[in-house]
């Protein structure tokens, strides 16, 4: 599967009205004010990078977006509010997870853990899960907790991508994986991003260059740097300042 | 030999017993965490109306026929369906999140509707009309065994093996199995949980009032004291045979109610004390109990 080396190259155009709006949202949690009124908003188009330092809320903002951790403030998916709701209405609005752990079910089977994706009167995308982690079809009688890591990032994603999903939530996708495996991973993600839109949480410089074509950065609670990938990713004094390491070395904090 | 047999039948037919409240028990837990203090409720529910439908097919008399014990069974199975989907839909839904309020609220209920038995029907106990047969016993080595006892090793293996159909062969089997492992990751996979809350309610409070009428044949009568005596000697089979799993709730109350049985026959009336003893050495040795998960 060929990959681009830069998504720059791939002439990402946004449009202009954004698939999600975050307005002054916080989080409070265990007595910490973790996000502080953060204002972002996604790009109906292209992998947008959502970058930080370690615990700066990161995964937070993605499980405040589905509901999963109580906040306040505003979050719109095309346009519809998705204050109030539940956690499983917001992902049927059109919304994929891939969360932080993989959180397979590890005394499920494969099949078993892709079935659970699937929705009535949705046909479930086998295909395109099998087309895109060919590994994952003469696995489905395995148990998923006897999967390697970088099987059960492949079951994690395949999981998001069974439904039709306007907006992908990926969290940290290269995590605890080779080299060898986040090569393969970001380019089963480059293949993903061509049909769907992508906010990506990923420690990984090296992979965010070649997969976002816009980024953000939470410090301090707030968003400190919104704008194309390729203008944080390519300022080394930014990037050390607002992540806490070298643009050149790859490797996040 | 006829003594050893006895005890062993008996004993396992008391674990049916166990097993059939525990089960519903170990699957709340397992889903929802709430540990459900208004389990002994479905199951006094459970037990009384089938008393009140015994009562009425019957006529009077102290036996029914085996249709009309079967339809008992149901009285009793539907009753403690409806109270547990009643329940999480009325008290617990509204508490989402808040499980230490869940636990308490179902404690307040155990206690309301132990007082209105007892308000409505009085103290004494309430003899359970069955078939004639299950007053007789058979003879097994020698032994005479209450025909009964069998009745409760039919039920119990009867649902253990119906929970075990419906958990893996059913789509609210594949979400409970899910949920007991991660029910945030369920709900972020689209799945609308509650409704498998409900219906584990449900499946719990029907597997209740079974065993609250089958209690009833076991120790011939239904009294107000019933749910929480049950009740006690579930959660320690729950907990020995690990919070959620429902094949250690099985393992359990075999486990349980052997021992109890045997105890009690060698040293007169060591039976729960023997098996608190056994849940202290399974919390010391293996905190997770016998099927627990480790989280």
């Amino acid at each position: 599967m060929p990959v681009p080396s830069s998504r720059s190259e791939r002439g990402a155009a946004p449009a202009s009205a954004p698939i999600l709006e975050v307005r002054d949202m916080h989080v409070r949690l265990g007595g910490s004010h973790i996000l502080q009124g953060i204002d972002f908003t996604v790009p109906p188009r292209g992998v947008t990078a959502l970058l930080g330092r370690n615990g700066v809320g990161k995964t937070t903002t993605l499980r405040a977006i589905l509901g999963i951790v109580p906040h306040r403030g505003m979050i719109s998916f095309d346009g519809a509010s998705l204050d109030d709701e539940a956690t499983y209405r917001i992902i049927r609005r059109g919304i994929g997870y891939v969360p932080e752990d993989r959180d397979v079910f590890g005394s499920l089977t494969v099949a078993e853990n892709l079935c659970l994706a699937e929705r009535r009167g949705v046909p479930p995308r086998y295909e395109l899960a099998f087309e895109v982690f060919p590994d994952l079809r003469d696995r489905r009688r395995q148990l998923a907790g006897t999967l390697s890591g970088g099987q059960q990032q492949m079951l994690s994603i395949a999981r998001a991508l069974l439904n039709p999903a306007r907006l992908l939530l990926i969290d940290e996708p290269s995590k605890g994986l080779s080299p060898r495996l986040v090569s393969e991973m970001v380019a089963a993600l480059a293949r993903i991003a061509k049909d769907t839109t992508v906010l990506l949480v990923e420690q990984n410089l090296a992979a965010v260059r070649r997969l976002a074509d816009h980024a953000l950065a939470i410090a301090d609670g707030r968003i400190a740097h919104a704008g194309p990938a390729p203008a944080l990713l390519g300022n080394a004094s930014l990037t050390r300042q607002l992540l806490g390491v070298s643009s050149r070395t790859g490797a996040g904090a | 030999m006829s003594t050893i047999a006895l005890l062993a039948i008996t004993g396992v037919g008391l674990g049916g017993l166990y097993f059939l409240v525990a089960a519903g028990l170990a699957l709340i837990f397992g889903l929802m965490r709430v540990l459900n203090f208004a389990h002994g409720t479905f199951l006094l529910l459970g037990g009384y109306c089938a008393w009140l439908a015994g009562a009425q097919l019957a006529g009077g008399a102290a036996s029914v026929s085996n249709l009309q014990f079967v339809a008992m069974l149901g009285v009793a199975l539907a009753a403690g369906a409806a109270i547990g989907a009643l329940t999480e839909l009325v008290l617990i839904r509204p508490l989402y999140r808040r499980e230490v309020a869940q636990v308490l609220v179902t404690v307040g209920l155990a206690l309301v509707v132990g007082a209105l038995v007892i308000g409505i029907w009085g103290a004494d106990p309430r003899t359970l009309p069955a078939p004639e047969w299950m007053h007789r016993t058979t003879r097994v080595l020698g032994a005479h065994v209450p025909n009964s006892r069998f009745v409760l090793i039919g039920a119990a293996l009867l649902v253990l093996a119906g929970l075990q159909l419906f958990l893996r062969r059913t789509r609210y089997g594949l979400i409970v199995r899910a949920g007991v492992e991660n029910r945030t990751m369920v709900s972020a996979m689209g799945v609308d949980v509650r409704r498998a809350f409900t219906l584990v309610f449900a499946l719990g409070g029907a597997m209740a009032g079974l065993g609250g009428a089958l209690a009833g044949v076991y120790f011939g009568a239904v009294s107000p004291g019933l749910g929480t005596t049950l009740l006690i000697d579930a959660l320690i089979v729950v907990v020995i045979g690990g919070l959620g799993s429902i094949t250690g709730a099985a393992l359990a109350a075999l486990a349980v109610g052997l021992l109890q049985q045997f105890a009690n026959y060698y040293i007169s009336g060591i039976g729960d004390l023997a098996i608190v003893s056994l849940l202290a050495l399974v919390l010391l040795i293996r905190p997770r109990g016998m099927l627990g998960s480790p989280t």
